[in-house]
């Protein structure tokens, strides 16, 4: 029973680092990635390319969890959509400029996802994903109950844009897409940052083997509540900026359907990879916004179908599947040399 | 109290509802360690296909009462079939996925053929009215809906436990490894199983069909209530699934009644309790870590 149990989702992190990380290409990798986290508002329409990032982050934020610590989240929508109403009331009462809204937003959704983690990492695997969900549903129902506070089916509207009084960014989403950007890229640096050390390295070891990690004296139940803290920070962060962007935070965004959504993300760009879930949102994102601008009526049947397709064919996802290739591509090559 | 009667009596019969889904949520995981996802959907589609039968073929509550439950049986063998199979052997979380996927993609499509506004459904005829007893007056239906799942939940209890099948299952559930090595071929009832579940959670939709608004949303909050019961029951316990399906339908009902703001909120406090206290629910064997 407990073997069923335990969340091990099958990423190959086990392999050694082909590409090494002093390789020049992970540069011009990441140059790569900058060029066109730059150019997307000149390619596609701005607040797009805007939902695009803040999706992209809360995957990698959910990714942080399930990827790397081996924790299925269903209910993350919780952490995005809480900090997005608290974000769009800071923004509101204070008239702070935007950022500072976003990260009391941020922290906000830290402090509930404590109580939540706290009490959710006392089951594991799909337990967890099922508790969580109904935490998160719970939430749902309080920010419903609350209307005076958040305008229940209406929604938080009017959230302002406020940015050291420069009208370009305040006014202009093009600008404002570069503003939201730079938080956006400091939650995938702190993302990266956790992943990639020890502490990250903790959190891998309690994935792949609890007890073995419980036995070299690491409080696994600790660590996995401080990552899905920190996780919670980071989607609370791509929670806020879309709060901002869109200028309303609506009952949507606490859904269970939005939990379910970002894992969708997070599955399609590939779990464990961090970067994938940038990759499936540019695909989910601009997906959702052709099928919505042309009059499709049923995109829960294309969701849904790509969710049935990618978990029964494509679980690496496209980040997993494309690393795996270039892997089995340098590895030939290195095969035929030595030959 | 005559009210505190009506409360209980509305409770024990949306008790039955989760409590016949709660078992079939139970026994697929028991045999085939699969949550199912769209457990909600399939309840959903229940109640669905039991209006279009009155609309389009004007065949009643009791025919329904039947018909539905094989449809959903069909209709569980082959998603079983053609998708949850292939993922059996793999971490449970992918299936759950998958049937995530699946229940957007049934709820989507009601909702383009039916429309987003609730099918008509009326309490069958014999069925309506009240009933008083002493000073209280109780709905006929609820009654009936209460009775029905009840004896239905003892029914499957007794399938269980005094069956042949019913020892295959629970040996399944308990040690599917070893089951086998007892020469019995597991792998025969798993397609079965799944139908049966599917059918119980189309049977509960049916029954709830006359006093529910009949929409393609009205299994999304349902499953999720639906997983806090199971949590609360042990998600491998037969027995936790009925009896915290009655207990949760209770709860609800009582928190609509007395603090209707709190209704929904308070089953889920009830499910933190019983995270806090026995993490593995209240019938749940303990979890190995």
């Amino acid at each position: 029973m407990s073997e069923q149990m335990t969340a091990k989702v099958d990423v190959d992190l086990a392999q050694p680092s082909i590409l090494s990380r002093r390789s020049p290409w992970r540069y011009l990798m990441l140059l790569a990635g900058l060029a066109v986290l730059v150019m997307l508002p000149y390619w596609i329409y701005p607040p797009v390319a805007m939902d695009i990032l803040c999706w992209g982050l809360f995957a990698i934020s959910v990714d942080l969890l399930l990827g790397f610590t081996g924790l299925l989240s269903f209910g993350h929508a919780a952490f995005w959509g809480g900090s997005a109403y608290c974000t769009g009331l800071i923004a509101i009462t204070w008239g702070v400029p935007f950022p500072v809204a976003v990260i009391g937003g941020s922290v906000f959704a830290m402090l509930i996802a404590w109580p939540i983690g706290w009490l959710s990492v006392r089951r594991t695997g799909i337990y967890f994903a099922m508790v969580t969900l109904a935490f998160a549903q719970m939430i749902y129902f309080i920010a419903n109950q609350l209307r005076d506070l958040t305008g229940g089916e209406n929604g938080l509207q009017g959230i302002p844009r406020t940015f050291f009084g420069i009208d370009a960014v305040e006014n202009d989403s093009f600008y404002f897409y570069y503003a939201g950007a730079v938080l956006i890229v400091i939650g995938i640096a702190i993302a990266w940052q956790v992943v990639n050390s020890p502490f990250g390295r903790v959190l891998t070891a309690v994935r792949d083997n609890p007890a073995r990690a419980r036995a070299l004296g690491y409080d696994v139940e600790v660590f996995k509540i401080k990552a899905f803290v920190i996780s919670a920070g980071l989607a609370g962060l791509a929670g806020g900026v879309f709060a901002i962007s869109h200028g309303f935070a609506s009952l949507q965004e606490l859904a269970w359907t939005t939990s379910g959504k970002v894992v969708l993300i997070t599955v399609l760009g590939g779990i464990g990879t961090l970067w994938g879930g940038l990759v499936g949102a540019g695909v989910v994102v601009t997906l959702e916004d052709y099928l919505s601008s042309s009059g499709f009526e049923g995109i829960g049947l294309i969701t849904g179908g790509i969710f049935v397709v990618i978990v029964l064919l494509f679980r690496h996802g496209i980040w997993g599947t494309a690393r795996n290739a270039l892997r089995r591509f340098v590895l030939d090559r290195r095969r035929a040399t030595r030959d | 109290m005559s009210e505190f009667i009506q409360y209980t009596l509305q409770g024990l019969a949306a008790g039955g509802f989760y409590a016949l889904s709660a078992l079939g949520l139970a026994v697929i995981f028991g045999v085939l360690g699969v949550v199912n996802f769209s457990h909600g959907a399939c309840y959903m589609l229940g109640a669905v296909i039991a209006a279009v039968l009155l609309a389009e073929l004007s065949l009643g509550f009791w025919v329904a009462l039947v018909v539905v439950p094989v449809i959903m049986f069909g209709f569980g063998v082959l998603m079983e079939r053609l998708l949850v199979q292939w993922l059996l052997a793999l971490d449970p979380l992918y299936n759950f996925l998958l049937t995530f996927g699946l229940t957007l993609i049934l709820v989507e499509a009601v909702k383009l053929r039916y429309g987003v506004s609730g099918l008509p459904y009326e309490i069958p005829a014999g069925l309506g009215g009240q009933v008083t007893v002493g000073s209280v007056n109780l709905s006929v239906y609820a009654i009936f809906a209460c009775v029905f799942s009840v004896v239905l939940c003892l029914a499957v209890g007794l399938l269980m436990t005094r069956t042949r099948i019913g020892m295959i299952v629970r040996a399944a559930t308990e040690d599917p490894g070893r089951t086998r090595a007892l020469g019995i071929n597991v792998g025969r009832w798993v397609t079965p199983v799944f139908g049966f579940g599917i059918a119980l959670a189309g049977l509960a939709g049916v029954l709830a069909a006359p006093t529910r608004a009949i929409t393609a949303e009205m299994g999304s909050n349902f499953i999720i209530i639906l997983f806090a019961v199971v949590v609360i029951g042990g998600l491998g316990s037969i027995l936790g699934a009925v009896v915290a399906g009655f207990l949760v339908g209770l709860v609800e009902a009582y928190g609509v009644a007395y603090a209707p703001a709190y209704a929904q909120i308070v089953i889920f406090v009830l499910m933190a309790a019983v995270i806090l206290v026995r993490p593995s629910g209240l019938f749940g064997r303990e979890e190995v870590a």
